[in-house]
Protein backbone atom coordinates (compact mmCIF):
# COMPACT_ATOMS: atom_id res chain seq x y z
CA UNK A 1 0.00 0.00 0.00
CA UNK A 2 2.81 2.31 0.67
CA UNK A 3 4.92 1.53 -2.04
CA UNK A 4 1.38 2.14 -4.12
CA UNK A 5 1.03 5.57 -2.82
CA UNK A 6 4.31 6.86 -2.59
CA UNK A 7 4.25 5.56 -6.93
CA UNK A 8 1.23 7.48 -7.40
CA UNK A 9 2.24 10.82 -5.16
CA UNK A 10 5.05 10.73 -7.18
CA UNK A 11 3.90 10.51 -10.67
CA UNK A 12 1.49 13.35 -9.31
CA UNK A 13 3.96 15.38 -8.33
CA UNK A 14 5.43 14.50 -11.62
CA UNK A 15 2.42 15.67 -13.58
CA UNK A 16 2.03 19.41 -11.67
CA UNK A 17 6.26 19.70 -12.39
CA UNK A 18 5.12 19.12 -16.54
CA UNK A 19 2.51 21.57 -15.92
CA UNK A 20 4.39 24.10 -14.61
CA UNK A 21 7.64 23.62 -16.51
CA UNK A 22 6.11 25.09 -19.91
CA UNK A 23 3.37 27.60 -18.55
CA UNK A 24 2.64 28.47 -22.08
CA UNK A 25 2.22 25.62 -23.69
CA UNK A 26 -0.18 24.86 -20.63
CA UNK A 27 -1.87 28.09 -20.88
CA UNK A 28 -2.52 27.52 -24.93
CA UNK A 29 -3.66 23.69 -24.27
CA UNK A 30 -6.21 24.63 -21.27
CA UNK A 31 -7.55 27.49 -23.55
CA UNK A 32 -8.05 25.31 -26.45
CA UNK A 33 -9.71 22.58 -23.99
CA UNK A 34 -11.36 25.10 -22.28
CA UNK A 35 -13.10 26.10 -25.61
CA UNK A 36 -13.89 23.19 -26.69
CA UNK A 37 -15.49 22.31 -23.63
CA UNK A 38 -17.35 25.61 -22.92
CA UNK A 39 -19.19 25.57 -26.52
CA UNK A 40 -21.52 22.68 -25.28
CA UNK A 41 -22.17 23.72 -21.99
CA UNK A 42 -23.24 27.04 -22.99
CA UNK A 43 -26.05 25.40 -25.58
CA UNK A 44 -26.58 23.29 -22.88
CA UNK A 45 -26.85 26.13 -20.06
CA UNK A 46 -28.87 28.14 -23.05
CA UNK A 47 -31.62 25.59 -23.47
CA UNK A 48 -32.07 24.62 -19.66
CA UNK A 49 -32.94 28.55 -19.28
CA UNK A 50 -35.27 28.09 -22.42
CA UNK A 51 -37.24 25.51 -20.47
CA UNK A 52 -37.46 28.06 -17.54
CA UNK A 53 -38.26 30.88 -19.87
CA UNK A 54 -41.45 28.89 -20.88
CA UNK A 55 -42.29 28.00 -18.01
CA UNK A 56 -42.30 31.58 -16.41
CA UNK A 57 -43.94 32.80 -19.50
CA UNK A 58 -47.90 33.54 -18.55
CA UNK A 59 -50.70 31.30 -20.60
CA UNK A 60 -47.86 28.50 -21.29
CA UNK A 61 -48.24 25.47 -19.95
CA UNK A 62 -51.18 26.05 -18.16
CA UNK A 63 -54.69 24.24 -18.65
CA UNK A 64 -57.99 26.00 -18.42
CA UNK A 65 -60.82 23.86 -17.53
CA UNK A 66 -64.10 26.10 -18.64
CA UNK A 67 -67.77 25.17 -16.55
CA UNK A 68 -70.67 24.83 -18.32
CA UNK A 69 -73.06 27.26 -18.70
CA UNK A 70 -75.49 26.36 -16.59
CA UNK A 71 -72.53 24.97 -13.92
CA UNK A 72 -73.69 25.82 -10.51
CA UNK A 73 -72.19 26.39 -7.48
CA UNK A 74 -72.74 22.60 -6.31
CA UNK A 75 -70.67 21.97 -9.83
CA UNK A 76 -67.79 24.01 -8.64
CA UNK A 77 -67.15 22.94 -5.57
CA UNK A 78 -67.16 19.42 -7.18
CA UNK A 79 -64.72 20.37 -9.58
CA UNK A 80 -62.16 22.16 -7.16
CA UNK A 81 -62.60 18.93 -4.40
CA UNK A 82 -61.69 16.81 -7.93
CA UNK A 83 -58.47 19.38 -8.20
CA UNK A 84 -57.40 18.80 -4.63
CA UNK A 85 -57.39 15.20 -4.61
CA UNK A 86 -55.54 14.82 -7.68
CA UNK A 87 -53.64 17.11 -6.81
CA UNK A 88 -51.76 18.26 -10.56
CA UNK A 89 -50.22 21.00 -9.28
CA UNK A 90 -51.06 24.54 -8.62
CA UNK A 91 -54.49 25.46 -9.64
CA UNK A 92 -57.05 28.67 -9.11
CA UNK A 93 -60.52 29.60 -9.51
CA UNK A 94 -61.58 32.26 -11.73
CA UNK A 95 -64.90 33.41 -11.93
CA UNK A 96 -67.08 34.10 -14.64
CA UNK A 97 -67.58 37.53 -13.09
CA UNK A 98 -63.76 38.20 -12.43
CA UNK A 99 -63.40 37.04 -15.79
CA UNK A 100 -65.27 39.58 -17.44
CA UNK A 101 -63.76 42.18 -14.87
CA UNK A 102 -61.00 41.36 -17.01
CA UNK A 103 -61.98 41.72 -19.89
CA UNK A 104 -63.57 45.28 -19.44
CA UNK A 105 -59.96 46.27 -18.11
CA UNK A 106 -58.79 45.57 -21.73
CA UNK A 107 -59.13 48.40 -23.99
CA UNK A 108 -59.80 46.82 -27.27
CA UNK A 109 -62.68 44.86 -25.49
CA UNK A 110 -64.50 47.33 -23.16
CA UNK A 111 -67.10 48.42 -25.47
CA UNK A 112 -67.85 45.12 -27.26
CA UNK A 113 -68.52 43.67 -23.63
CA UNK A 114 -70.48 47.01 -22.39
CA UNK A 115 -72.91 46.29 -25.57
CA UNK A 116 -73.57 42.17 -24.76
CA UNK A 117 -76.88 41.76 -22.72
CA UNK A 118 -75.40 39.68 -20.12
CA UNK A 119 -72.24 38.07 -19.21
CA UNK A 120 -71.31 35.31 -21.46
CA UNK A 121 -68.66 34.15 -20.04
CA UNK A 122 -68.37 30.67 -18.10
CA UNK A 123 -66.50 30.16 -14.54
CA UNK A 124 -62.97 28.48 -14.94
CA UNK A 125 -59.90 26.74 -13.45
CA UNK A 126 -56.71 27.32 -14.55
CA UNK A 127 -54.19 24.68 -13.80
CA UNK A 128 -50.28 24.81 -13.47
CA UNK A 129 -49.78 21.16 -13.77
CA UNK A 130 -46.49 20.29 -11.60
CA UNK A 131 -45.51 17.94 -14.75
CA UNK A 132 -44.95 20.14 -17.68
CA UNK A 133 -44.26 17.33 -20.51
CA UNK A 134 -46.78 17.02 -23.16
CA UNK A 135 -47.42 13.63 -22.76
CA UNK A 136 -48.69 14.26 -18.96
CA UNK A 137 -50.49 17.56 -20.40
CA UNK A 138 -52.74 15.80 -22.77
CA UNK A 139 -53.51 12.68 -20.05
CA UNK A 140 -54.33 15.57 -17.51
CA UNK A 141 -56.45 17.04 -20.32
CA UNK A 142 -58.43 14.74 -20.85
CA UNK A 143 -58.77 13.89 -17.46
CA UNK A 144 -60.45 17.18 -16.87
CA UNK A 145 -62.91 17.10 -19.85
CA UNK A 146 -64.31 13.94 -18.21
CA UNK A 147 -65.30 15.32 -15.44
CA UNK A 148 -68.65 16.50 -14.90
CA UNK A 149 -70.03 20.30 -16.16
CA UNK A 150 -66.85 20.53 -17.37
CA UNK A 151 -67.62 22.10 -21.35
CA UNK A 152 -64.02 22.68 -22.49
CA UNK A 153 -60.63 21.96 -21.33
CA UNK A 154 -58.07 24.17 -23.26
CA UNK A 155 -54.48 23.45 -23.97
CA UNK A 156 -52.13 24.68 -26.06
CA UNK A 157 -50.25 21.50 -26.51
CA UNK A 158 -49.35 22.10 -30.07
CA UNK A 159 -47.44 24.93 -28.92
CA UNK A 160 -45.78 23.06 -26.36
CA UNK A 161 -44.89 20.06 -28.42
CA UNK A 162 -43.55 22.34 -31.01
CA UNK A 163 -41.35 23.62 -27.91
CA UNK A 164 -40.34 20.34 -26.83
CA UNK A 165 -39.51 19.05 -30.37
CA UNK A 166 -37.16 22.43 -30.34
CA UNK A 167 -35.61 21.59 -26.88
CA UNK A 168 -35.19 17.89 -27.77
CA UNK A 169 -33.56 18.82 -31.03
CA UNK A 170 -31.81 21.27 -29.29
CA UNK A 171 -30.48 18.71 -27.06
CA UNK A 172 -29.84 15.90 -29.56
CA UNK A 173 -27.51 19.20 -31.35
CA UNK A 174 -25.56 20.17 -28.09
CA UNK A 175 -24.75 16.08 -27.47
CA UNK A 176 -23.62 15.48 -30.99
CA UNK A 177 -21.50 18.82 -30.84
CA UNK A 178 -20.17 17.57 -27.14
CA UNK A 179 -19.65 14.43 -28.50
CA UNK A 180 -17.43 16.17 -31.39
CA UNK A 181 -15.57 18.30 -29.22
CA UNK A 182 -14.82 15.57 -26.65
CA UNK A 183 -12.81 13.84 -29.44
CA UNK A 184 -11.27 17.10 -30.24
CA UNK A 185 -10.07 16.89 -26.49
CA UNK A 186 -9.14 13.71 -26.60
CA UNK A 187 -7.05 14.77 -29.65
CA UNK A 188 -5.42 17.44 -27.91
CA UNK A 189 -4.20 15.28 -25.03
CA UNK A 190 -3.03 12.62 -27.43
CA UNK A 191 -0.90 15.02 -29.31
CA UNK A 192 0.55 16.58 -25.85
CA UNK A 193 0.93 13.31 -24.50
CA UNK A 194 3.05 12.67 -27.21
CA UNK A 195 5.41 14.95 -27.97
CA UNK A 196 6.12 14.54 -24.19
CA UNK A 197 6.53 11.10 -24.98
CA UNK A 198 8.66 11.78 -27.73
CA UNK A 199 10.49 14.45 -25.45
CA UNK A 200 11.30 11.79 -22.81
CA UNK A 201 11.59 8.18 -24.56
CA UNK A 202 15.35 7.74 -23.56
CA UNK A 203 13.99 7.95 -20.03
CA UNK A 204 10.82 5.27 -21.04
CA UNK A 205 13.86 3.21 -22.40
CA UNK A 206 15.80 2.89 -19.37
CA UNK A 207 12.80 2.91 -17.25
CA UNK A 208 11.78 -0.14 -18.84
CA UNK A 209 15.50 -1.73 -18.86
CA UNK A 210 15.60 -1.49 -15.40
CA UNK A 211 12.27 -2.79 -14.24
CA UNK A 212 9.71 -0.43 -14.62
CA UNK A 213 5.92 -1.81 -15.41
CA UNK A 214 3.81 -0.10 -18.23
CA UNK A 215 1.71 1.33 -15.69
CA UNK A 216 4.98 3.04 -13.88
CA UNK A 217 5.68 4.47 -17.86
CA UNK A 218 1.95 5.69 -17.53
CA UNK A 219 0.73 7.01 -14.70
CA UNK A 220 2.54 10.15 -15.04
CA UNK A 221 1.12 10.93 -18.60
CA UNK A 222 -2.75 9.96 -17.13
CA UNK A 223 -2.69 12.20 -14.39
CA UNK A 224 -0.69 14.72 -16.43
CA UNK A 225 -3.90 14.01 -19.12
CA UNK A 226 -6.66 14.28 -15.92
CA UNK A 227 -5.27 17.52 -14.42
CA UNK A 228 -5.10 19.30 -17.89
CA UNK A 229 -8.25 18.06 -18.56
CA UNK A 230 -9.82 18.87 -15.32
CA UNK A 231 -8.16 22.37 -15.10
CA UNK A 232 -9.52 22.74 -18.91
CA UNK A 233 -13.32 21.87 -17.31
CA UNK A 234 -12.53 24.34 -15.15
CA UNK A 235 -11.99 27.27 -17.48
CA UNK A 236 -14.65 26.39 -19.71
CA UNK A 237 -16.65 26.24 -16.99
CA UNK A 238 -15.36 30.42 -16.34
CA UNK A 239 -16.08 31.15 -19.54
CA UNK A 240 -19.64 29.82 -19.41
CA UNK A 241 -19.85 32.06 -15.90
CA UNK A 242 -18.54 34.70 -17.54
CA UNK A 243 -21.25 34.57 -20.26
CA UNK A 244 -24.44 33.86 -18.66
CA UNK A 245 -23.58 36.85 -16.11
CA UNK A 246 -22.98 38.88 -18.92
CA UNK A 247 -26.27 38.08 -20.43
CA UNK A 248 -28.14 38.46 -17.03
CA UNK A 249 -29.15 41.73 -17.44
CA UNK A 250 -30.48 41.91 -21.02
CA UNK A 251 -31.82 38.83 -21.32
CA UNK A 252 -33.82 39.51 -18.12
CA UNK A 253 -35.25 42.57 -19.68
CA UNK A 254 -36.31 40.79 -22.90
CA UNK A 255 -38.35 38.24 -20.73
CA UNK A 256 -39.83 41.43 -19.19
CA UNK A 257 -41.41 42.40 -22.41
CA UNK A 258 -42.83 39.39 -23.23
CA UNK A 259 -44.70 39.28 -19.45
CA UNK A 260 -42.09 37.13 -17.89
CA UNK A 261 -40.69 37.02 -14.36
CA UNK A 262 -36.84 35.37 -15.48
CA UNK A 263 -33.65 34.91 -13.84
CA UNK A 264 -31.03 33.48 -16.24
CA UNK A 265 -28.80 31.25 -14.21
CA UNK A 266 -25.92 29.66 -14.94
CA UNK A 267 -23.86 27.19 -14.22
CA UNK A 268 -24.24 25.36 -10.49
CA UNK A 269 -21.48 24.23 -8.59
CA UNK A 270 -22.39 20.46 -9.68
CA UNK A 271 -22.51 21.59 -12.66
CA UNK A 272 -18.57 23.22 -12.63
CA UNK A 273 -17.85 20.07 -10.71
CA UNK A 274 -19.05 17.59 -13.36
CA UNK A 275 -17.47 19.66 -16.28
CA UNK A 276 -13.98 19.25 -13.80
CA UNK A 277 -14.71 15.38 -14.01
CA UNK A 278 -15.29 15.26 -17.58
CA UNK A 279 -12.59 16.99 -18.78
CA UNK A 280 -10.15 15.09 -16.35
CA UNK A 281 -11.91 11.71 -17.90
CA UNK A 282 -11.35 12.90 -21.39
CA UNK A 283 -7.80 13.79 -20.63
CA UNK A 284 -6.94 10.83 -19.11
CA UNK A 285 -8.46 8.96 -21.95
CA UNK A 286 -6.15 10.55 -24.61
CA UNK A 287 -3.37 10.20 -22.28
CA UNK A 288 -4.23 6.68 -22.01
CA UNK A 289 -4.46 5.87 -25.73
CA UNK A 290 -1.32 7.75 -26.29
CA UNK A 291 1.06 5.93 -24.04
CA UNK A 292 -0.92 2.53 -24.81
CA UNK A 293 0.39 3.18 -28.47
CA UNK A 294 3.43 4.14 -27.63
CA UNK A 295 4.12 1.02 -25.44
CA UNK A 296 3.07 -0.75 -28.05
CA UNK A 297 4.81 0.10 -30.64
CA UNK A 298 8.06 -0.27 -28.50
CA UNK A 299 7.41 -3.37 -26.58
CA UNK B 1 21.32 -19.05 -10.09
CA UNK B 2 21.86 -19.09 -13.39
CA UNK B 3 21.43 -21.95 -16.17
CA UNK B 4 21.52 -21.81 -19.81
CA UNK B 5 20.31 -25.04 -22.08
CA UNK B 6 21.71 -25.45 -25.22
CA UNK B 7 20.37 -21.50 -25.97
CA UNK B 8 19.95 -20.51 -29.91
CA UNK B 9 19.13 -17.28 -30.57
CA UNK B 10 17.96 -17.02 -34.35
CA UNK B 11 17.17 -13.10 -35.92
CA UNK B 12 14.20 -12.74 -38.49
CA UNK B 13 17.21 -11.90 -40.74
CA UNK B 14 18.44 -15.47 -40.63
CA UNK B 15 21.98 -14.29 -37.89
CA UNK B 16 22.75 -17.13 -36.05
CA UNK B 17 24.16 -15.40 -32.68
CA UNK B 18 24.08 -18.12 -30.25
CA UNK B 19 24.56 -21.92 -31.20
CA UNK B 20 23.14 -24.20 -28.25
CA UNK B 21 24.96 -22.41 -25.46
CA UNK B 22 24.79 -24.49 -22.30
CA UNK B 23 26.25 -22.74 -19.09
CA UNK B 24 26.14 -23.19 -15.28
CA UNK B 25 26.54 -19.54 -12.90
CA UNK B 26 26.73 -20.51 -9.26
CA UNK B 27 25.34 -17.58 -6.55
CA UNK B 28 28.27 -15.03 -6.14
CA UNK B 29 30.48 -16.36 -8.77
CA UNK B 30 32.21 -13.45 -11.15
CA UNK B 31 31.86 -14.79 -15.09
CA UNK B 32 33.08 -13.02 -17.88
CA UNK B 33 31.88 -13.78 -21.49
CA UNK B 34 34.53 -12.88 -23.99
CA UNK B 35 35.38 -13.15 -27.27
CA UNK B 36 35.41 -11.01 -30.16
CA UNK B 37 33.57 -8.95 -31.78
CA UNK B 38 30.41 -10.77 -32.99
CA UNK B 39 30.70 -13.69 -31.53
CA UNK B 40 27.38 -13.14 -29.42
CA UNK B 41 28.26 -12.09 -25.57
CA UNK B 42 25.87 -8.47 -26.22
CA UNK B 43 23.36 -11.24 -27.44
CA UNK B 44 24.13 -13.46 -24.46
CA UNK B 45 23.65 -10.14 -22.02
CA UNK B 46 20.58 -9.15 -23.59
CA UNK B 47 19.31 -12.77 -23.19
CA UNK B 48 20.46 -13.36 -19.42
CA UNK B 49 18.52 -9.22 -18.99
CA UNK B 50 15.20 -10.70 -20.40
CA UNK B 51 15.40 -7.87 -23.04
CA UNK B 52 14.88 -10.52 -25.90
CA UNK B 53 14.06 -14.51 -25.97
CA UNK B 54 15.87 -17.33 -26.64
CA UNK B 55 14.72 -18.95 -30.36
CA UNK B 56 15.65 -22.23 -28.41
CA UNK B 57 16.89 -23.48 -25.64
CA UNK B 58 16.14 -22.56 -21.88
CA UNK B 59 17.82 -19.68 -19.57
CA UNK B 60 16.47 -20.05 -15.83
CA UNK B 61 17.37 -17.21 -13.67
CA UNK B 62 16.86 -18.13 -9.72
CA UNK B 63 14.47 -20.72 -11.06
CA UNK B 64 12.09 -18.45 -13.71
CA UNK B 65 12.45 -19.73 -16.93
CA UNK B 66 13.07 -16.91 -19.00
CA UNK B 67 11.79 -18.28 -22.08
CA UNK B 68 8.83 -19.07 -20.92
CA UNK B 69 8.03 -16.06 -18.83
CA UNK B 70 4.63 -13.98 -19.08
CA UNK B 71 5.84 -10.50 -20.53
CA UNK B 72 4.12 -8.68 -17.81
CA UNK B 73 6.53 -10.44 -14.97
CA UNK B 74 9.73 -9.14 -16.75
CA UNK B 75 9.93 -5.92 -15.21
CA UNK B 76 9.90 -7.75 -11.96
CA UNK B 77 12.38 -10.10 -12.80
CA UNK B 78 14.44 -7.18 -13.94
CA UNK B 79 14.24 -5.47 -10.47
CA UNK B 80 16.93 -8.79 -9.33
CA UNK B 81 19.62 -7.73 -11.46
CA UNK B 82 21.91 -4.67 -11.65
CA UNK B 83 21.92 -3.89 -16.15
CA UNK B 84 25.23 -1.93 -17.04
CA UNK B 85 24.93 -1.42 -20.91
CA UNK B 86 27.45 -1.08 -23.14
CA UNK B 87 26.12 2.79 -24.04
CA UNK B 88 25.79 3.32 -20.45
CA UNK B 89 21.58 4.61 -21.11
CA UNK B 90 22.40 7.64 -18.78
CA UNK B 91 19.84 10.59 -18.44
CA UNK B 92 21.68 13.49 -19.76
CA UNK B 93 18.86 16.08 -18.47
CA UNK B 94 18.61 14.36 -15.05
CA UNK B 95 21.31 15.22 -12.08
CA UNK B 96 23.71 12.45 -11.06
CA UNK B 97 21.75 11.71 -8.16
CA UNK B 98 18.16 11.79 -10.04
CA UNK B 99 19.80 9.39 -12.25
CA UNK B 100 20.47 7.22 -9.55
CA UNK B 101 16.99 7.66 -8.35
CA UNK B 102 15.56 6.46 -11.13
CA UNK B 103 15.61 2.59 -9.65
CA UNK B 104 14.56 3.68 -6.18
CA UNK B 105 11.46 5.44 -7.99
CA UNK B 106 10.35 2.46 -9.99
CA UNK B 107 10.10 0.36 -6.93
CA UNK B 108 8.67 2.41 -5.02
CA UNK B 109 10.66 3.46 -2.53
CA UNK B 110 9.94 6.91 -0.16
CA UNK B 111 11.72 9.95 -1.21
CA UNK B 112 13.76 9.83 1.90
CA UNK B 113 14.98 6.45 1.82
CA UNK B 114 15.43 6.93 -1.50
CA UNK B 115 17.53 9.38 -1.41
CA UNK B 116 19.58 8.37 1.24
CA UNK B 117 20.42 4.85 -0.86
CA UNK B 118 21.02 7.07 -3.82
CA UNK B 119 23.74 8.58 -2.28
CA UNK B 120 25.33 5.52 -0.17
CA UNK B 121 25.49 4.22 -3.68
CA UNK B 122 27.08 7.16 -5.47
CA UNK B 123 29.74 6.90 -2.20
CA UNK B 124 30.46 3.26 -3.22
CA UNK B 125 31.64 4.57 -6.72
CA UNK B 126 33.26 7.97 -5.76
CA UNK B 127 30.80 9.62 -7.21
CA UNK B 128 29.05 11.43 -4.22
CA UNK B 129 30.84 14.66 -4.62
CA UNK B 130 28.98 14.81 -8.01
CA UNK B 131 25.77 13.88 -7.68
CA UNK B 132 24.24 17.55 -8.70
CA UNK B 133 26.53 17.46 -11.89
CA UNK B 134 24.91 16.15 -15.02
CA UNK B 135 26.67 13.29 -16.90
CA UNK B 136 27.47 15.52 -19.68
CA UNK B 137 29.46 17.16 -17.30
CA UNK B 138 31.01 13.71 -16.31
CA UNK B 139 34.72 11.95 -17.47
CA UNK B 140 33.72 8.70 -19.61
CA UNK B 141 35.39 6.86 -16.18
CA UNK B 142 32.70 8.54 -14.00
CA UNK B 143 29.95 7.66 -16.06
CA UNK B 144 30.55 4.17 -16.35
CA UNK B 145 30.74 4.99 -12.71
CA UNK B 146 27.45 5.91 -12.50
CA UNK B 147 25.72 3.16 -14.64
CA UNK B 148 27.37 0.99 -11.56
CA UNK B 149 25.79 3.19 -8.48
CA UNK B 150 22.36 3.15 -10.71
CA UNK B 151 23.06 -1.14 -11.41
CA UNK B 152 23.27 -1.76 -7.48
CA UNK B 153 21.00 0.92 -6.08
CA UNK B 154 18.33 -1.48 -5.39
CA UNK B 155 20.88 -4.14 -4.17
CA UNK B 156 20.54 -6.78 -6.64
CA UNK B 157 21.85 -10.53 -6.38
CA UNK B 158 23.03 -10.34 -10.01
CA UNK B 159 25.07 -7.98 -11.73
CA UNK B 160 25.52 -8.01 -15.81
CA UNK B 161 27.46 -5.69 -17.64
CA UNK B 162 27.91 -5.47 -20.87
CA UNK B 163 31.65 -4.14 -22.29
CA UNK B 164 31.60 -2.15 -18.94
CA UNK B 165 35.57 -0.95 -20.10
CA UNK B 166 34.96 -0.35 -23.58
CA UNK B 167 36.17 3.50 -24.65
CA UNK B 168 37.94 3.88 -21.21
CA UNK B 169 41.46 4.74 -20.49
CA UNK B 170 43.36 1.56 -18.92
CA UNK B 171 43.42 3.57 -15.74
CA UNK B 172 39.68 3.97 -15.07
CA UNK B 173 39.19 0.57 -16.77
CA UNK B 174 41.12 -0.50 -13.62
CA UNK B 175 39.17 1.48 -10.98
CA UNK B 176 35.77 -0.25 -12.92
CA UNK B 177 37.63 -3.65 -11.98
CA UNK B 178 37.90 -2.62 -8.51
CA UNK B 179 34.66 -2.18 -8.17
CA UNK B 180 33.09 -5.11 -9.37
CA UNK B 181 35.51 -6.91 -7.42
CA UNK B 182 34.53 -5.49 -4.39
CA UNK B 183 30.51 -6.33 -4.90
CA UNK B 184 32.20 -9.88 -5.75
CA UNK B 185 33.69 -9.86 -2.46
CA UNK B 186 30.42 -9.33 -0.42
CA UNK B 187 28.79 -12.01 -2.60
CA UNK B 188 26.94 -10.22 -5.75
CA UNK B 189 27.12 -12.61 -8.27
CA UNK B 190 28.76 -10.89 -11.63
CA UNK B 191 28.85 -11.74 -15.46
CA UNK B 192 30.30 -9.19 -17.22
CA UNK B 193 30.56 -9.51 -21.07
CA UNK B 194 34.16 -7.86 -21.90
CA UNK B 195 36.48 -8.39 -25.24
CA UNK B 196 39.12 -6.66 -22.88
CA UNK B 197 42.42 -9.28 -22.40
CA UNK B 198 44.13 -7.51 -19.82
CA UNK B 199 40.68 -7.51 -17.80
CA UNK B 200 40.35 -10.96 -17.56
CA UNK B 201 43.95 -11.38 -16.88
CA UNK B 202 43.84 -9.32 -13.94
CA UNK B 203 40.60 -10.50 -12.36
CA UNK B 204 41.43 -14.05 -13.16
CA UNK B 205 37.83 -15.18 -13.01
CA UNK B 206 35.79 -17.95 -14.49
CA UNK B 207 35.95 -17.06 -18.33
CA UNK B 208 33.44 -18.22 -20.68
CA UNK B 209 34.78 -18.10 -24.06
CA UNK B 210 32.67 -17.18 -26.77
CA UNK B 211 33.28 -17.59 -30.75
CA UNK B 212 30.95 -17.53 -33.55
CA UNK B 213 28.18 -17.94 -31.71
CA UNK B 214 28.92 -21.27 -29.71
CA UNK B 215 30.71 -21.96 -26.34
CA UNK B 216 34.28 -22.40 -27.48
CA UNK B 217 35.41 -22.56 -23.96
CA UNK B 218 34.86 -22.61 -19.83
CA UNK B 219 38.04 -22.15 -17.79
CA UNK B 220 35.91 -23.78 -15.16
CA UNK B 221 35.80 -26.86 -17.46
CA UNK B 222 39.63 -26.34 -17.92
CA UNK B 223 40.28 -26.52 -14.42
CA UNK B 224 38.69 -29.57 -13.63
Amino acid sequence: MNTFLTQHLAAQRDALRRLAASPLNTLLSLMVIGIALALPSAGWVVLDNLRNITGSASGVQQISVFMAADAGKKDVSEIESRLREADPGRWYFVSRDEALKRLQSSEDMAEIIASLPKNPLPDAFVVEPANTRPEALEQLAKTFSAWPKVAHVQLDSAWVKRFDAFLRIGKLAITLLAGLFASALVGVTFNTIRLQILAQSAEIEVAKLIGATDAFIRRPFQYFGALQGALGGLFAALLVTLGSLLLTVPVGELVTLYGGNFVLHGLTSTNIATLAVIGAVLGWLGAQLSVAMHLHRIG
Amino acid sequence: MISASTVTKRYPEGLEALKEVSFEINAGEMVFITGHSGAGKSTLFRLLAAIERPTSGSIVVNGQNLAALRKSAVPYLRRNFGLIFQDQKLLFDRSVLDNVLLPLAIVGLPAKEAVRRARAALDKVGLLEREKAHPIALSGGEQQRLAIARAVVNRPAILLADEPAANLDAESAADILEIFRAFHQVGVTLVIATHDPQWIAHASPRVLRLDRGRLLADSMDAAA
